[in-house]
């Protein structure tokens, strides 16, 4: 039952969310112009978009995830540190994997 | 136009087969006797106040529990007219397309509708109550996910009579799964009744984290909490990073199928490999998902029935936590043959026999608490003890296959049938059986029959190894999964017929249960104590059935086993009985919506099933009229007034 916990700490004002949401848009029009218009090449393209992917990522979880925020334990962090772990296993093993498809 | 609608219903309806037909009969008469029964005796109120739109975990716990048993009798009815297809050589009972849609359904209802459901429903009956929680941390979202899982389980259902079974095995692999070899419904049936269901699956993991690590009773240390909530976190661990995986999965899939891309067809770029390296991301944790609640229902069980704490609990703890993290490490070692490196095969091979060794010691801490023990045998105890040998042989020849040589011949053998059905039905089914019988009582406060039982029981127990030894010999004759036939010259006939009967000697076993739950509503010996096992943790201190707010006052908890603790100080007269100062209870309010909007998310599922888009929008304008609706309300909770809870108490024969 989640109940009334909402005043202990502020959620965020409205300037942050602006900021979040036009950090957001930015980031995501980069890559969209640099591939509509194909301003680069084929391994450049490939890193700016994976490094503005990474970047909203870090926008979102800090302007709307709030995870700066929340009482101790910090359970929010623990959970995304092994979330990371996750991914990185996700990625990595799948391309260790299916490696053998380029012979 | 009457011949337009005899043209539609004769590809819509599945036709042709006797089987069927006896199915379609069989559905309709039980809809009119439903809503028959609901009419005359004026049921249909009850049913929607009281179960409908329901937030109480126990209720939904009970919900999820019929379901998993409804389904249970689906998926085994689909075994047993599987073993008669096999148990001669040439028989000809099931066409090869119904026996290849028939061991599709097995495998799926199985894990996703059978397994998946009575794990939940054991989840909601016992986990607040063990925790000195009054209900789980989001109640509402709690209903959200039985009745998408409800609604995902009924859209699978309905493709056998409508549309067409899936038939491309229970993890449909492509390219068979894909357009050019699979057309028609079935296979959007089998992506969409998982993915509804699955959406419920991640918000339950998200529920019950949230549940334990914020709700427990003041003075329950982590470390203190009772063993089965934690193999509970371990698996909603495993569900939230798992079931993801899933979804896009099984999206990427629908989108090659529904939008023509190319995830995993064979040409324009595609990668049907990359799909079996996907799916058992989640195939892999999904196993362990199922199987650890069992080991916390074990935990729970040997110890009670032993009157002893279990032995080495902080390293139950680590076992636990240490299967949640490496289960994510294993997958590929099911797909060894597929041809990858030698690296990755020796990397997987090795992290499979890792993996075995926390379930070792979990075997050896059960042994370790019985030894010395007062053991009584009742049946939660009688299914733990047939557990622990039945696993620690499918644990064994899981061991076998992982050694990536020997697999290249083990692979897709009955061996590797043998193996699972040895570790989910010793394992998932006994565990999940001894946890029901264990915690029957303080859901519907009376015990399952005790005679009935063990008749269930031995019958179950007997009926495994005859079925299933011999398949570990079938594999090693060259037998593989999915034939529908056989010749005489295989020389397999003799261990085959034995299979079969050992599949018939379970379905006794499942009807006797289903007797003893009918007798035992009768003349069940009523709990009266509400701790009719001399029990060790929370859930035992209060009446069964335990009533709607579960805990009158909150428990103040001290040590592990607190309930047993506090049994002995009163036995020693050592205990101080606290002034009891009852509060008004915060509970929340029954809501409709889940209800609704899982019967939207249906209509989106069958809407895309059949290509029709505008079912499909139909469908997620109202899932979104839904959300809407809750967003803007605001009344959803309440206080049970102190007289109240005073007097419910004194009903339940509790003075407070």
């Amino acid at each position: 039952m989640h109940h009334e916990n909402h005043d202990n700490h502020n959620h965020g004002s409205l300037k942050s969310y602006v900021i979040g949401f036009i950090l957001s848009i930015v980031l995501t029009i980069i890559p969209l112009v640099l591939v509509m218009n194909h301003m680069l090449e084929k391994t450049a393209l490939v890193i700016t978009i994976m490094v503005m992917a990474i970047l909203q990522f870090i926008v979102q979880l800090f302007f709307f995830m709030h995870i700066r925020e929340g009482e101790k334990p910090r359970y929010n962090v623990q959970t995304l540190i092994l979330g990371l772990v996750i991914v990185f296993t996700i990625v990595a093993g799948s391309i260790w994997i299916m490696t053998f498809n380029k012979y | 136009m009457w011949e337009n609608i005899k043209e539609f219903a004769s590809t819509f309806f599945v036709t042709g087969d006797p089987l069927i037909y006896g199915a379609d009969v069989s559905i309709a008469l039980t809809v009119v006797a439903i809503v028959f029964v609901l009419t005359k005796y004026k049921k249909w109120g009850w049913l929607w106040r009281e179960w409908l739109t329901t937030v109480d975990h126990k209720r939904i716990g009970i919900m999820y529990l019929i379901a998993s048993l409804l389904m249970l009798f689906r998926g085994g009815v689909d075994a047993i007219l599987m073993r008669l297809q096999l148990a001669f050589p040439n028989v000809e009972f099931l066409h090869s397309d119904h026996y290849n849609a028939i061991f599709t359904t097995h495998g799926t209802i199985m894990i996703l509708f059978m397994a998946m459901p009575m794990m939940f429903g054991l989840f909601n009956m016992v986990v607040p109550l063990q925790l000195g929680a009054r209900d789980v941390a989001y109640p509402f979202l709690n209903a959200v996910s039985f009745w998408l899982f409800m609604l995902g389980a009924m859209l699978f259902n309905l493709s056998f009579v409508i549309g067409g079974s899936p038939d491309a095995g229970w993890l449909s692999y492509p390219p068979l799964s894909e357009n050019d070899f699979s057309p028609g419904p079935g296979q959007n049936f089998w992506i969409w009744g998982i993915q509804i269901s699955g959406i419920g699956s991640l918000a339950t993991g998200i529920n019950f984290i949230v549940t334990i690590l914020k709700m427990r009773a003041p003075g329950m240390k982590l470390m203190k909490m009772p063993l089965f909530s934690w193999s509970v976190l371990s698996s909603c661990i495993m569900i939230i990073f798992a079931f993801p995986i899933l979804t896009v999965t099984l999206a990427l899939l629908f989108l090659d199928r529904f939008a023509g891309a190319h995830f995993f067809t064979m040409d324009g770029g595609g990668n049907p490999m990359m799909y079996l390296n996907l799916i058992w991301m989640w195939g892999h944790p999904e196993v362990y998902i199922v199987v650890v609640p069992a080991f916390g229902i074990f935990s729970e069980v040997v110890a009670t029935f032993s009157k002893k704490t279990v032995f080495g609990y902080k390293s139950m703890v680590a076992a636990l936590m240490t299967i949640a993290i490496a289960s994510f490490f294993t997958w590929a070692h099911h797909f060894f043959t597929m041809g990858t490196s030698a690296s990755v095969i020796a990397f997987f091979a090795i992290s499979t026999m890792v993996i075995a060794i926390p379930t070792g010691v979990k075997v050896f801490n059960w042994l370790f608490t019985m030894f010395r023990g007062r053991i009584s045998f009742k049946q939660p105890m009688l299914w733990t003890i047939a557990f622990i040998p039945c696993f620690l042989v499918g644990g064994a020849t899981g061991v076998m296959l992982a050694v990536a040589p020997a697999d290249y011949q083990y692979h897709n053998s009955y061996f590797l049938i043998a193996h699972f059905h040895q570790v989910l039905i010793g394992g998932v089914v006994f565990g999940y059986l001894a946890g029901i019988y264990y915690w029957w009582p303080k859901l519907f406060g009376f015990k399952l029959d005790e005679k009935l039982g063990k008749w269930g029981f031995w019958f179950w127990n007997i009926g495994f190894y005859v079925c299933f030894m011999p398949q570990y010999a079938l594999g090693f004759m060259g037998m593989t999964r999915r034939y529908y036939t056989y010749g005489w010259d295989r020389g397999w006939a003799d261990l085959n017929l034995i299979s079969t009967v050992g599949a018939f000697l379970m379905g006794i076993g499942f009807i006797f249960q289903v007797w003893q739950i009918v007798y035992s509503i009768k003349r069940g010996e009523r709990d009266t104590t509400g701790d009719p096992w001399n029990g060790r943790t929370l859930e035992w201190s209060i009446p069964s059935p335990a009533p709607f707010y579960n805990f009158a006052v909150v428990p103040e908890v001290k040590e592990a086993d607190d309930w047993w603790h506090t049994k002995q100080a009163m036995a020693n007269g050592t205990y101080k009985k606290e002034p009891v100062h009852l509060e008004p209870i915060h509970m929340p309010k029954n809501s409709g919506i889940p209800f609704i909007m899982s019967c939207f998310w249906f209509l989106v599922g069958f809407g895309f099933t059949f290509g029709w888009v505008w079912m499909a929008v139909i469908g997620f304008i109202g899932v979104a009229l839904s959300m809407w609706a809750r967003s803007f309300q605001y009344d959803t909770d309440y206080y049970v007034p102190v007289d109240e809870v005073r007097s419910t108490e004194a009903s339940l024969g509790r003075v407070v």
